[in-house]
């Protein structure tokens, strides 16, 4: 983190201006829809879970790979109708952190630069906003799991 | 059956609340907090309290991004049992490549088919 430069009055005096007029929000009501929303994604995930496992002999652990490839393909349907914009609206988080809303944020940078071709548009705005979810999850699994298997060699667990 | 429901229903719920809270309260733009949510997923596997909230929530622990995070750590690691340290490069994605690949998959056929709408 870089260090901020230090405010003027006059931008001090804004700041508190702007301070005044910001709608505050509705933090309680906005968790609510978001926990009930996204339980429901669970919910529908969950469901989707049983029934790989009793038609596709799947085990419990390994029914969540088609699970989230199902969920995504729901996000698609979704996304491409335009209600997941307004679920997002809605639900604020309850849309975004479940594996649709990584499926959302592929799938609407695609659909959206669709215009400038497939291969400049589609193909590298593809991960414009979902980029950053791969970036970290992988840097942070990397260190993770480097750490714990240097632990194991070392004898400590 | 009906209690795994339940507890996948809470569980998601509650990640999705954190989500709510980061927006909310921290100010943070929804690609900081996913970011923030999938290094959690890794840290939380990494000292190994996400496999018990697995089999504890089934998709509940599965659906949210999380669980991006924990198999990645997990498919790190199961390669490293194999081939030592070099296999926590190479077996990255072993677990978690359905999530990409049909991402990736889902997203050029949406391209294909939809029309960008406004």
């Amino acid at each position: 983190m870089c260090a901020k430069p230090k405010k003027t009055p006059d931008q001090e005096q804004y700041d508190q201006l702007e301070k005044k007029y910001e709608t505050k929000r509705p933090v309680l009501k906005n968790c609510l829809r978001a926990f009930w929303v996204g339980g429901l994604f669970c919910l529908v995930g969950q469901a989707i879970s049983y029934f790989y496992i009793y038609f596709f002999n799947f085990t419990e652990q390994t029914a969540s790979n088609p699970t989230v490839a199902t969920m995504i393909f729901i996000a698609m349907l979704l996304t491409g109708f335009g209600v997941y914009d307004r679920l997002g609206q809605f639900a604020g988080a309850g849309s975004a952190v479940p594996v649709t809303g990584f499926g959302n944020a592929v799938i609407s940078a695609a659909i959206e630069h669709r215009t400038e071709g497939f291969v400049l548009g589609v193909g590298s705005n593809m991960f414009k906003l979902a980029g950053s979810v791969l970036l970290f999850g992988v840097f942070s699994a990397f260190v993770v799991a480097l750490i714990k298997t240097i632990l194991i060699y070392m004898g400590v667990i | 059956m009906l209690p795994m429901f339940f507890w996948a229903f809470v569980v998601g719920g509650l990640f999705c609340v954190i989500g709510q809270i980061c927006f909310d309260v921290f100010k943070l733009t929804p690609g900081h907090t996913l970011s923030a949510l999938v290094v959690l997923g890794a840290i939380l596997d990494g000292v190994g309290l996400y496999e018990p909230l697995l089999d504890f929530a089934g998709a509940g622990a599965s659906v949210p991004i999380t669980s991006f995070g924990n198999s990645l750590v997990h498919g790190a690691l199961q390669e490293a049992e194999q081939h030592g340290l070099i296999g926590v490069l190479t077996g990255m994605f072993e677990v978690t490549s359905s999530g990409i690949s049909s991402a990736i998959l889902f997203a050029f056929i949406g391209a294909l088919i939809f029309k960008p709408k406004g």
